[in-house]
This record gives C-alpha cells, structure tokens and sequence, in this order.
C-alpha cells in the first residue's frame, strides 16, 4: 500500500537515472497532489519493485500464482475463511449457516444465481455448485488487498473482474474499464475501508442497502458519522477492530459477541476472546459517570452510542416485496419507479422497495445466540417468518438490550411444504426470473438446482430478518440522552418495545400513583380546613 | 410572660434544617425520577438525588451517632399516655383555645403525637426508603452479589415510592403542626433559635 499505485513505476525508474538520482537522494516528499499521495505505509516491502508483479497479467488467477511465490500459505489460510467457503457450521445451533446456505429476504438465495452473486466472493470462477473450493490459485487477493479503486468484480462474471472493457449494467451506456492487473498487483497492502466496503458497503444489490449500518459513506466518514472511522480523527480501517489472525477475520453476525465481560481481548497476547467488541479496547466500566457504567451490564454500548444508522445520507432499504415483481409498462417492458429521494420505489425483476435514511434501530433483547428459518425449516405462512431470531430475554444473566435494524418484506415460500424456496434470479435462460418474469419456471430451476423437493404451488410469506447495529458509532455528544428511554410515560421511549424492563420514569406504578397522590392530596385538605377552623375560631374568640 | 425552654441544642437545630431541605429536594427530584413531571431534566434529577441521598445518609450517620453518645435518644421513646388526649386536644381543644395537655420539658421535649410519628418517620419510612434506595443505586451488583434472585426493580422502585409518599404526606401535616404549638410560630422559633415557649 505505498504511495505509487499506477504502471508509472517503471517510467520512474527510468526517470530517476535522467535526474541523476538527486530528486531521490533528497528524499523529497512525493508531491502533495498525487491523489495517493498522502497514504504512507509502514510497510517494508514495496511491491511495485518485485519482479513477480512486473509483468502483464491475463486473468485474476495469473496475479494470485504470483502472490503464491512469496506468501505460500495465503491460499490455504483464505480457504478456511468464510469469504473463501460462505459456509459457517454454529456450533452452539449445529445450523448450517454462511451465505451458501441463509435464504434472506433481500435476493433470497445464492444457489442457481452463482455468477451473479459470487462477485462478492473471495475468488475466481464460482459459477455453479461445482466450484472447485480446494484451487489455490482461484483465491482473489486482489479484492482484499489492491489499493488503485480500480478493482472491481462484477455480477455476472462469477468473481471476476472485467479483463477488457465492458458495459455495465447492461444496456446503460456505462463503461467499466477493465483493471491494468499490474498496477493493481503492485498497489497491495493492507485491506483499507474501501476494499472491505466494495462488498460490504454494497450488500443486499447496492449502496447501503443491506445492513444499515455499512455504506459508502464510511469511505471517508466525518467524525459524526464514525467516531472511530473519522477520516480526520482517528482514522481506523475496518481491521482496527476486526483485528485479523492468518485471514481469519474477526467479528461475526452468524454467531456475534452480545455480551462481553472481558475487557482487554484486543491486547497483545489476549486473542482467544473476540476482540471485535467495544469492550475488547474500552472495558467494561468505560465512562466517568458511575450510573451510565451500571447501565452497561444491560445496555448494549451500541444501544446508545449509535442513536440512529443510515446516517451518512446513504438510506438503507428497509421494505422488499417480491410479491409485486412482475408487472409490465404499457409496452409490455420491465419499468421502475423512483421514490422522491431518487430511489428504487418499483422494479418489475424485484418487486416494491421502501428505503429510510437516519433510521430509529429497533430494540431487542439479546444473548448472541442467532436462530435461522434454513430452506428446510417448516414455516407457518400466517404468521410473520423470522428469517433470523435473535435469542434472549431479561433475566436470562447473558444478553443486553441491543439495537436492530429488521428488515422487512414478502418473498415466495412452497405453499404445500411450508418452506422457503430458492429461484433463479439471474442468467442468460429461459428460466431466470429477471430475464423471462416466470415465477413458475423460476422457482422450478431454482429448487432443482439444489436437489430440493418443490409442490409446484407457491405463495407469498411476510417475513423479517434483524441485523445487529454496531457501526457507525456516534462521538459521545450524540448518544442518547437518558430521557429519551426514560422520559415520563406520555410520548415515545426507545425502550418502550423491550419486555422485562423497569424504567424508572416510565413504568410507575399506575395505582400506587393514584392511591399515593390522593393521599397526600387529603393531607393538604385535611391541614387547610383544619388550619381555616382555627383561623375563624381565632376570630370568633377576638371578636369576643 | 411566658416560659422558655431550650429545647433544640445547635447540632440538632442544623440536623433538622439541612434534613428539611434534603427530603424536599429528594421530593422533588425523586418525583421527577419516578416520571409525574419535568423540572430540572432527567438527567440533572438523577445526578442530584443520588448526590443528596448520599448527603442524607452521611447527615444520619452523625444524627445516630449524637442521638446515642448524647442519650437524646430517649425522646423518641413512644409512650401512649395521653395520646388520646393529644388527638382530642388536635380535634377539637385547638379550636376553643383549651390548654395543650402536653408541656414540653427538656427531658421530654416530643408530645406523645410527635414521638410516635418522628419515631415512625425513624424506624419505617427512614429504613425503607434507604434500602430500597441503596438496592435502587446497586442494581447493577446485584448479579454479581447473587441479589437478582431475590429483588426486582420494579419491587425496589414501588416500596422506594410507596416511601416517598408517605414521606410526602408527613411533610404536609408536619409542617402545618408547626402551627400547633403554643402560639402558631412558637414551634417554628423554637427549632431557629432552641428556645421554645412552653407556656
């Protein structure tokens, strides 16, 4: 990741020996307006100046057999990661988990659809459910570790970037150059916010959309989006917290840490805890306040430190409804319809969408344990389907309040199994739902694909999936306030919605306060009449 | 002329006042906690309550501690002799100016009515309203105590408002008895400047 980042390495070189090296000898600065100028690395390898990475590459591939001559192990590391398998077995619900295997409710299901999501894998070339998960050189470092901006994978080419030019999205005038894989080879160091965020800022089909919490927004945050992130502050990058060991990236949604009793895990030495949390740098008892302390064994931090998500004016998809996808202009042509903010409102391939910026989060007791509805989960469809249902309760000693953003909408389910469905959403057949709008065909070639039975007959079932909210972390002048959970019972507390909580300042006792005021009430009656009979018996007995 | 006893010494006279003005501000805070209106803001209710229970608490530590070493404690020893001559007295005799039954002494400076009710303030409401404040200001140890077995907030906070408004209605006919002494302020002088007129 050192300050040079295009092919001008060799022409430098050439340079220099024009200059006779006294620009160098110097040790002049590089020119402030060089755009990557201002990155300085700590590292003590320039890749520019291997031999390796100083020739033309073909293909993603070709580039990653380079990497491989010096850091032999990197392939095998990536392959046990869940970028590289999109599979997590969780130990505590024995469910198979991992983006292979979740139905959600934004695109539903990988299965049949792998060229299309798989340009957010760690790889090259997973197109269908015969991907080769043991090649070492189908591992993408480029991705992860490329600094040039100029990397990018798209949907359709199954994890590979463009190798020559190409318009995307089809038929949008708009041309995506193909990357010079040298210059991007030579650029590697480590993964900065915009090689986590190409994916993960992008989840769910684009900007923002998915998590709430995660958008392009935190590329270069201001310290109120991101008190940790501030590009002019402290300036983290995603791995500051997710401290990461041989690839393994620490942090997890499948299994997250809800409740972290031991303070310290991000020192040297202390690994074995998740060191992801706030607490692994801020402890337990963090604040100068003794009461906001007492609130944390309860109190997730990111409760109050992050009032609101989708702050960064990037709104984050909050309603998905498949069950109107489908419908035709007066031509007979897929047509979309834009909200006032400018966003998907319709699309015909996907169905109603409603987005919301600097979104309330929802309140939830939590313990980390996370239950999923799999594919083979028997639903009832007259009830809201939890895609995911986050475990824990008031009293159960190990879970804290935490913040949510759900995320709402109708997909199609197998009305005679009672189960979630996989369809093809994308390719170039007659099946695929966004070439040919055949729910039929769609969801046949789907369930097929993954050797599932299917009754032919389908419907469509509300469901919701929550998403813990931990990024985007306010400066402490913008958490929450305490009125704003315990503020007197008339308007809206944010805890309002969490069973098994007393909230002094809410939750009185409704007839102890009636009962206790009345009281007090007859004192004050009591002591005025029996203080007026005294006054006029006072005057009567002058008048005397 | 009449006759004056001295019956409140200096460390009771400062015990009584900054204990008035403590209970009315944890009254008032204390209200404004428990959600019935806004005054200072939530936060700063909070903030000050806690400071000035802590303040209270250290106030009673010494008051005990005088009550004890000083024998004063003896005048809070309830005694049902004419106790039904004080409520007659209240009920009726205090309109048609009848001699109060009681004369206060030094060794006996309390009426029957007000040892019972100091001494209920004392043993009842006192005690409940500092422990369910001290298990209100620990709820967070309470796991780590083993307590949450045995307590919930919702119990703590009821039994700390049940106490709150007794409080609140002994304040009320505490402060207009004051009145009902030998003259209407002879009760107010007597607890400004110790000496109280008796007859």
């Amino acid at each position: 990741m050192f300050y040079r980042k295009n092919i001008a390495a060799l022409g430098i070189l050439m340079l220099t020996g024009m200059l006779s090296g006294s620009l160098w000898a110097n040790s002049e600065p590089v020119p402030a307006a060089a755009p990557a100028a201002a990155k300085s690395s700590a590292s003590t390898a320039d890749h520019s100046k291997f031999k390796e990475l100083q020739k033309k590459f073909g293909s993603g591939p070709e580039v990653t057999k380079a990497c491989l001559t010096c850091h032999t192990e990197a392939s095998t590391q990536v392959h046990k990661s869940k970028h590289w398998t999109w599979e997590y077995l969780n130990p505590q619900s024995g469910q198979r988990l991992g983006k292979k295997n979740v139905i959600n409710n934004f695109c539903t299901a990988v299965p049949s659809n792998y060229e299309f999501c798989t340009a957010c894998h760690a790889g090259y070339g997973w197109k269908d459910q015969n991907f080769d998960f043991t090649s070492q050189e189908n591992v993408d470092c480029l991705v992860c570790h490329e600094s040039t901006g100029t990397y990018r994978k798209l949907p359709g080419l199954a994890g590979h970037p463009p190798y020559k030019d190409m318009e995307f999205p089809a038929k949008s005038g708009k041309i995506v150059k193909a990357p010079d894989l040298a210059a991007v080879a030579q650029s590697v160091g480590k993964p900065g916010r915009n090689n986590c965020g190409a994916c993960h800022f992008y989840g769910g089909g684009g900007d923002a959309v998915k998590h709430g919490d995660l958008d392009s927004s935190l590329s270069m945050p201001s310290r109120y989006l991101d008190v940790h992130m501030d590009k002019d502050g402290l300036n983290f990058a995603c791995s500051t917290c997710h401290k990461t060991t041989g690839h393994e990236v620490s942090g997890s949604r499948y299994a997250p840490t809800a409740s972290d009793d031991a303070p310290g895990s991000h020192m040297r030495g202390k690994a074995e805890k998740n060191p992801a949390t706030c607490q692994a740098c801020h402890g337990t008892t963090p604040h100068k306040i003794a009461k906001l302390n007492s609130h944390a064994d309860k109190i997730a931090c990111q409760t109050c430190h992050i009032p609101e998500y989708a702050r960064g004016n990037k709104p984050t998809k909050m309603w998905w409804d498949w069950s109107t996808a489908g419908k035709m202009d007066e031509n007979g042509k897929p047509f979309k319809l834009k909200d006032s903010g400018g966003h998907d409102a319709y699309d015909s391939k996907k169905g109603d969408f409603r987005y919301e910026s600097n979104v309330i989060p929802e309140y939830v007791w939590f313990n980390g344990n996370v239950h999923y509805t799999l594919r083979e989960t028997k639903l009832d469809p007259s009830q809201i389907v939890k895609i995911n249902s986050f475990e824990g309760s008031a009293d159960d000693g190990r879970s804290k309040i935490w913040p949510v953003k759900v995320f709402r909408g109708k997909q199609p389910y197998d009305v005679g199994n009672d189960q979630l469905l996989v369809f093809h959403t994308y390719g170039n057949d007659d099946s695929a739902y966004w070439s040919n709008f055949d729910w039929d065909k769609a969801l046949d070639f789907g369930m097929k694909s993954i050797g599932a039975e299917y009754s032919g007959k389908f419907g469509f079932v509300q469901t919701e999936m929550s998403w813990p909210i931990t990024h985007m972390v306010a400066p402490k002048g913008d958490a929450l306030r305490c009125a704003q959970c315990h503020a007197p019972s008339v308007g809206v507390g944010r805890l309002d919605n969490v069973p098994g909580v007393y909230l002094p300042g809410r939750h009185g006792n409704v007839w102890l306060n009636r009962i206790g005021w009345t009281l007090a009430l007859l004192c004050l009656i009591g002591v005025l009449v029996h203080g007026g009979i005294r006054i006029i018996a006072a005057r009567k007995g002058a008048a005397k | 002329m009449s006759e004056k006893i001295y019956a409140f010494k200096i460390f009771e006279r400062i015990w009584h006042w900054s204990q008035a003005f403590l209970i009315i501000s944890l009254l008032l805070t204390g209200f404004e906690v428990h959600g019935s209106y806004k005054l200072f803001g939530y936060e700063s209710a909070v903030d000050l309550h806690t400071t000035m229970a802590w303040t209270l608490v250290g106030l009673w530590v010494f008051a005990i501690f005088w009550h004890i070493t000083t024998g004063e404690w003896k005048q809070y020893i309830p005694t049902m002799q004419k106790v039904d001559a004080m409520i007659k007295y209240y009920a009726f005799g205090i309109f048609s100016h009848t001699p109060h039954p009681f004369r206060a002494t030094q060794l006996k400076k309390h009426n029957p009515l007000q040892r019972l009710a100091y001494l209920g303030v004392m043993l009842f409401i006192g005690p409940l309203i500092w422990f369910t404040g001290w298990f209100y200001i620990f709820y967070d140890k309470w796991t780590a105590w083993g307590w949450d077995q045995y307590l919930s907030l919702e119990w703590v906070a009821f039994f700390h408002t049940v106490a709150a408004f007794m409080m609140l209605a002994f304040l009320i006919v505490h402060v207009y008895l004051t009145t009902a002494g030998h003259t209407p302020t002879s009760h107010i002088k007597a607890m400004i400047t110790g000496w109280e007129e008796v007859d």
